[in-house]
């Protein structure tokens, strides 16, 4: 590219031979949303308890670790496939969707035999830890250039510069 | 219909099962594909974005993760009916 081309009209990098060797920024959103759902998860587990019993309780209980496990794997996936090529990466991202579908209904078949299986807590907590951790989440990423993950934490961030003391 | 000579053997409840077996197929197998659709088209937009600007990846990374995630929220309801008529 000479000096004088636009970044836009610029030739794209070859996307097999392209790697990113940034930081595992989804690894960070998804560490971070196990982080807030561990407190809220016991919540999510009673509410289930209140109408289904115990039975529903452990199908809940399940249904948050298979949620946790999806985006945990998802991360791992496009993290370690960034750093190879992006060409990797979407084969990652798009065989990893059909993966992560698969094995989360291998791990629901394995257990449908179970005593404590229950379906409707099982579905209902599914959808709404995946769907309530990822709007809660938002409020704490900050996807920009200086912080392309998530946003600083207040005791990160530099200290405003001290005003010199008035001499009166 | 291909089901057509299979039904004809089946009678009474046997039907009412098969008829949940294919219906839960179908909800979780259709449900897959539109997330399917959107997962590549957004997948290969932030490729082309990262490609061509290296220095905002990080950003688009992020942003691209989350994409992922809010479309697999839809094959996930999809699971769910699946599970619901499978299971209920």
């Amino acid at each position: 590219m000479s000096a004088t081309t636009p970044a836009h009209l610029a030739p794209p990098a070859p996307a097999m031979v392209t790697r990113l060797d940034g930081p595992a920024v989804e690894q960070q959103v998804a560490s971070d949303m196990l982080r807030r759902a561990l407190p809220v998860a016991p919540v999510v587990i009673a509410l289930c308890a209140i109408p289904w019993g115990l039975a529903g309780a452990a199908s809940s209980a399940y249904a948050v670790v298979i949620v946790l496990a999806n985006f945990a794997l998802a991360a791992a996936l496009l993290s370690w496939s960034a750093r190879i090529s992006l060409g990797l990466l979407m084969g990652a991202a798009l065989f990893g969707y059909l993966i992560r579908l698969g094995l989360m209904a291998v791990a629901v078949i394995a257990v449908h035999n179970m005593s404590w299986f229950m379906a409707w807590p099982l579905g209902l907590t599914l959808i709404a830890t995946h769907l309530g951790l990822l709007v809660w989440e938002l409020k704490f990423v900050s996807a920009s250039l200086a912080f392309p993950g998530l946003k600083p934490r207040p005791e990160a961030r530099p200290a405003p510069l001290a005003r010199p003391a008035r001499k009166d | 219909m291909a089901f057509a000579p299979l039904v004809a053997q089946i009678s009474g409840a046997d039907q009412i099962s098969f008829g949940e077996a294919i219906s839960a197929g179908f909800a979780y197998g259709l449900a897959a594909i539109g997330p399917g659709i959107g997962i590549g088209y957004l997948v290969g937009q932030s490729v082309q974005a990262m490609a061509r600007q290296p220095e905002a990846a990080g950003m688009v990374r992020t942003t691209m993760f989350l994409g992922i995630a809010f479309t697999e929220a839809l094959a996930l309801i999809g699971f769910v009916v699946f599970v619901l008529l499978k299971f209920a």
